[in-house]
């Protein structure tokens, strides 16, 4: 399971109304409907993470998150997702505000493109870094907006968006449950630009 | 690849010849039939004195009834959905690629029913029955029906059967249609809706291919006001026209040009000659046409060409889909495909966006094909796949609800 999971599921309240944005094969809202009874609808592009969700019993719609929320009606969900996908769509900022229109409160996942193996890389190879957690190459990479932490707060910032909660994980793909916090955490915690590999933000108007 | 889907169009729509063999195949099935012997109000106020209703199922009903679901036929299909009546039949029901054993409609999980509708030409009462009063065909005095009549009477049909709750109501189309009309009519008689290639209601340029196909029809001079019984005569040429109109709509135009191109069937273009030119395009709708028009009633076509003019989902909710669909309690399934501009990706994204306001659980694919509005009928593989996975999961909840009453 992926560590970021279990924050949100932390910022999210039992029996609300969720939307995930961009939500794979449905398995974060899955995980959401088991803890926390959510009546969730998922989000997504690619045909097959479709056919997993309603594989899954999870109710998903086809759409391009780039296209805009505006069959969405404002405040029409409790909260809403996006996870691991900010930094894959064309206007993320045009984005962020269509979620922050349509939910009351959202969650927002992404790589911190700041961390300092993602430096290094750069610095020591001269090269778009290519890692396990970023196994693309910068030409065919669907990420296409990434951003670090700190780049991630002046846009909160600007755009007047309140953060209720920030979370940092040193590791993207670390088992959560087999694990408690790491002895990295209060380093992450201090100096998350450099150290988070992952962000969780919990955010509103 | 596409060509051939469409090479031959009946063979295409349905599937190959008989084979005992063909263990995907539902293989032979029967034609039943149910008689409703009371007056049968339609939504237009007057009384059918009985009614009678073609019909044929498929698979197994179990032991707690949860498996059974409904499909509805579109503008010119009927009850004969999937296998064949006879083994030397050229070809099965109209969707016999999604209805049979491992297919989307899975014949080993699901008791499938599929009826031909009220005012259809096919063992169900119609303008071609005899009206009981005047002992000949009802001709253009048949009732006009609406969407709803065929739900009501579908109803009828599923207590008839001892079914008390549908797993599902599917249809595309016009079907889809009814499908919608019964998440709307008996909210608590299916646990899911689902909804291809379909619309709330159609528009005006739809109205207008239908109207012009009806117009063929009742100006052919053996048409004779729908009296066309008493001279045993049949509006063979206007029935025949309204079918190639239809014919083109539901195809799409990459799909003729791919498929037909400019490609001459007789004749040449050489300088000095003359000759008869026909293209293959005219033959392939000229085919297509009188096939159809051998075998329909005219009177049944304009009258389904009618009720799918009529179907306004949300009519009777002031004309807010959002308020109509808060009267349902299943959850919903709908596709449509990219090339279908009878029933376009708008018209269902419409349909969803009113569910999603409506808060009920929808999920929504939107399939890539070149087949146009047929695809639904079709084998198109992305849809097989997600139309496949979500009966299936449906089938799972049968089991898992079936198991907790058993328990309880």
């Amino acid at each position: 399971m992926r560590p970021d999971f279990l924050t949100i599921e932390q910022w999210v309240t039992p029996h609300s109304r969720i939307l995930d944005l961009g939500c794979g094969d449905g398995a974060l809202l899955k995980f959401l409907q088991q803890k926390k009874q959510v009546r969730s609808l998922g989000v997504e592009i690619n045909a097959n993470n479709i056919a997993a969700c309603i594989s899954n019993g999870i109710d998903v719609i086809e759409q391009d998150l780039d296209q805009g929320l505006a069959n969405f009606a404002d405040n029409s969900f409790d909260t809403v997702l996006l996870t691991q996908t900010l930094q894959a769509v064309h206007r993320p900022d045009f984005v962020l505000q269509e979620m922050l229109r349509v939910g009351k409160e959202c969650i927002i996942t992404f790589p911190n493109f700041g961390h300092w193996q993602a430096r290094r890389y750069l610095l020591t190879r001269g090269k778009m870094p290519v890692s396990k957690f970023m196994p693309h190459e910068w030409y065919n990479t669907p990420n296409i907006h990434f951003c670090t932490v700190n780049d991630f707060e002046v846009l909160c910032e600007q755009r007047d968006i309140s953060v209720l909660h920030r979370n940092f994980q040193a590791a993207n793909y670390r088992d959560a449950t087999a694990s408690g916090p790491s002895v990295f955490s209060p380093i992450v915690d201090r100096w998350p630009n450099l150290f988070a590999a992952q962000a969780v933000y919990h955010v509103t108007n | 690849m596409k060509a051939d889907t469409i090479k031959n169009n009946s063979e295409a729509v349905a599937g190959g010849q008989y084979d005992a063999a063909d263990k995907n195949s539902i293989g032979l099935v029967e034609t039943q039939h149910f008689i409703y012997d009371q007056p049968f109000r339609t939504s237009s106020g007057r009384d059918l004195p009985s009614i009678e209703l073609a019909f044929e199922t498929y698979g197994t009903l179990n032991s707690d009834g949860r498996n059974a679901v409904l499909v509805c036929h579109a503008l010119s299909g009927d009850h004969h959905a999937a296998g064949y009546h006879h083994s030397d039949d050229k070809k099965p029901g109209w969707w016999n690629h999604y209805i049979g054993p491992g297919k989307a409609i899975d014949t080993d999980l699901f008791y499938v029913v599929s009826v031909n509708n009220l005012g259809g030409c096919s063992g169900s009462t119609g303008p071609s029955s005899i009206n009981p009063n005047t002992q000949t065909p009802w001709g253009p005095d048949f009732p006009t029906l609406r969407v709803r009549d065929w739900v009501a009477s579908q109803h009828l049909l599923m207590g008839h059967l001892g079914i008390e709750q549908w797993a599902a109501v599917i249809g595309g189309s016009l079907g889809g249609m009814q499908a919608l009309r019964w998440a709307l009519e008996y909210p608590a008689l299916l646990r899911h809706c689902v909804v291809l290639a379909s619309a709330m209601k159609l528009s005006a340029q739809n109205i207008g291919f239908n109207n012009t196909a009806r117009t063929a029809i009742t100006n052919d001079p053996d048409f004779h006001d729908g009296r066309y019984y008493d001279h045993q005569t049949r509006p063979k040429n206007g029935l025949a026209i309204a079918r190639m109109i239809g014919h083109i709509t539901y195809l799409s135009g990459d799909l003729m040009g791919e498929r037909f191109g400019r490609e001459l069937r007789a004749g040449s273009f050489t300088q000095g000659v003359e000759s008869n030119l026909e293209f293959q395009v005219e033959s392939y709708l000229r085919h297509q046409g009188d096939k159809f028009a051998a075998s329909f009633d005219a009177n049944t076509y304009l009258l389904m060409l009618r009720a799918l003019d009529y179907f306004d989902l949300a009519r009777e909710y002031g004309d807010d889909p959002v308020a109509a669909f808060r009267e349902a309690q299943c959850k919903f399934f709908v596709a449509s495909f990219t090339s279908d501009w009878r029933f376009s990706p708008a018209r269902s994204r419409e349909m969803v966006d009113a569910l999603i306001a409506a808060e009920k659980p929808v999920s929504y694919v939107e399939i890539e094909s070149s087949l146009g509005h047929d695809s639904f009928l079709l084998p198109v593989q992305r849809y097989q796949t997600v139309f496949s996975a979500y009966m299936h999961k449906m089938s799972e909840e049968c089991e898992i609800k079936g198991g907790e009453l058993n328990a309880s």
